[in-house]
């Protein structure tokens, strides 16, 4: 089975060094409140990883800025999410 | 950037473009603000362009627009495990010109596109993300951008900012929105010789098909998958809905490597190098589901609105004519001496209710709330069908009255006379509804 990374791999990306355009609001609601974290399924860029000790871990340089980790995070809308800055983030060779 | 324009449009997609294009054709003071590095880089679709949109735009865009192949076979496929019940419809009207749809590549196109705009004589900015709507009470005055000295005003700002549609819901104009309304699609896109394009599809140079399949596919979610012929490239995806990813184990991106996988598709991609993969967002809630499109100063256009036909597959022809009323509406407000404010631009809604616009959103507003409560339409069904097909065409010795009758016992036994009968009845009254 490929990785996501694999794929990842063939797209252009601008990262914004230290300025994650998503945040988890309060890391301890997805460590304990949080029993699906399905957010670390449904990402299609794997961005989201379960840790073994409960905790969910993002990542945000392969994001693909489609906005479904905050859409389906309904129950406890844990995610802040925004646009990268202007120029920055995933830049579509095809589309 | 203290400089005042007739209207902002912000995102550069294809109901920003339209709207832009067909303001700044009409003289107004258009300023069109895009967060990507060029217009069309932040932009995914599968992608299918429907004609008649941008013909009513620019009609002669067929001379200059970037266009991979016209469409001239349709195939649809429903798919079991390991095989797959297919139609075809294939025919040479779809070869005389001018032709009604074609495949694209958005970022070219886009790119394209946005240049028209500039040749209209609209001001485009790139790299610049629009942080929020500055408000003077209820009323929109302009917008708030990531540059240094980022205000600028405007009499209207038309938002066309895509389907997460920030700017709108930070501004109160809508809620977040809800997983069973929107779709997450992936796909990549795999690039193989032209010839070789050409001799596995059947078809000649600048010719296209597309196969839209459902079934096993989506592992029981509502969902589909599409396969897209560009002139050196193959397009595949698969999107379901967010509500049916939410309870499930399967990632995007293993739903896409099993649809690659299936023996109806391997064959097609065999030796090809994939370039892109990207995901993207479909919002298929229709009529049910759509936020108010106008007020103060303010009009919602393209997906941002929900304007997508999920069952037919439209979306960017929506975009594009949304965007195009959106504008006209300006601009026969400005010709009259009248202001932007709600209570005139309710005339944008008016003309999208006349058009095809909502009367189509408005027939089929049942059917995702028929697919959402019916899962068997994804599961069981397209496993019947395979088997029946099976049944009938596996020459083993055994009477074609006896499979006949296997088949409907195999129906009846999984769905039951009156499930039948009712699927038929639920597809039947929402197709139908006015």
């Amino acid at each position: 089975m490929i990785k996501v990374e694999q794929k990842l791999f063939q797209n252009r990306y601008r990262v914004d060094a230290g300025r994650s355009h998503i945040t988890i609001k309060q890391p301890e609601l997805c460590a304990n409140a949080c029993i699906e974290q399905q957010c670390t399924t449904c990402c299609p860029a794997g961005c989201y990883i379960a840790e073994g000790n409960g905790k969910v871990v993002l990542i945000t340089d392969g994001c693909l800025e489609c906005g479904t980790c905050r859409i389906i995070c309904d129950e406890h809308r844990n995610v802040e999410w925004d646009w990268p800055r202007g120029g920055f983030g995933v830049l579509f060779k095809f589309g | 950037m203290a400089e005042k324009f007739d209207v902002i449009v912000v995102g550069a997609g294809m109901a920003g473009n339209a709207a832009a294009y067909t303001a700044a054709q009409a003289g107004l003071k258009v300023l069109q603000i895009e967060r990507g590095e060029y217009p069309g880089s932040k932009n995914v679709q599968g992608a299918i362009l429907y004609s008649d949109a941008i013909e009513k735009i620019i009609p002669d865009f067929r001379d200059t627009a970037p266009l991979e192949r016209h469409l001239i076979e349709q195939r649809v496929w429903i798919l079991d495990d390991d095989s797959f019940v297919g139609s075809n419809y294939r025919s040479e009207e779809f070869n005389r010109q001018p032709f009604n749809r074609y495949t694209i590549i958005r970022t070219q196109f886009d790119k394209w596109f946005s240049e028209q705009v500039t040749k209209a004589g609209g001001l485009v900015i790139c790299e610049t993300t629009v942080q929020e709507l500055l408000m003077d009470g209820k009323r929109v005055i302009g917008v708030r951008t990531d540059r240094r000295n980022g205000d600028v005003f405007a009499d209207c700002v038309i938002l066309a900012e895509g389907v997460n549609s920030r700017l709108a819901k930070r501004a109160g104009f809508h809620e977040e929105l809800n997983p069973k309304d929107i779709a997450l699609a992936v796909k990549e896109i795999h690039f193989l010789p032209q010839e070789t394009i050409e001799s596995r599809f059947n078809i000649g140079e600048d010719e296209g098909v597309v196969i839209e399949m459902a079934g096993k596919i989506t592992a029981g979610m509502m969902g589909t998958a599409f396969l897209y012929t560009n002139k050196e490239s193959i397009t595949l995806g698969i999107g379901c809905m967010l509500s049916d990813f939410k309870h499930q184990k399967i990632t995007p991106y293993q739903l896409l490597e099993r649809l690659k996988e299936h023996p109806a598709i391997k064959p097609l991609l065999a030796g090809s190098e994939m370039k892109e993969y990207a995901a993207h967002l479909i919002p298929e809630g229709g009529y049910n589901a759509m936020p108010p499109v106008f007020g103060e100063g303010w009009m919602i256009t393209g997906d941002a609105g929900m304007f997508v036909n999920g069952i037919h597959r439209e979306g960017s022809n929506l975009a594009m004519t949304t965007g195009q009323m959106a504008a006209q509406t300006l601009i026969d407000l400005k010709a009259a001496g009248k202001e932007f404010s709600a209570k005139n631009l309710r005339n944008y809604r008016e003309r999208l209710d006349a058009s095809f616009v909502m009367k189509d959103l408005k027939k089929y507003r049942n059917l995702p709330g028929v697919f959402h409560k019916n899962p068997q339409f994804f599961t069981t069904y397209p496993e019947l069908l395979n088997r029946a097909a099976h049944t009938m065409l596996k020459v083993d010795g055994i009477d074609k009255k006896s499979k006949t009758k296997d088949i409907r016992g195999s129906f009846v036994k999984a769905r039951s006379l009156f499930g039948l009968f009712g699927d038929a009845f639920k597809l039947w009254h929402a197709f139908s509804a006015r």
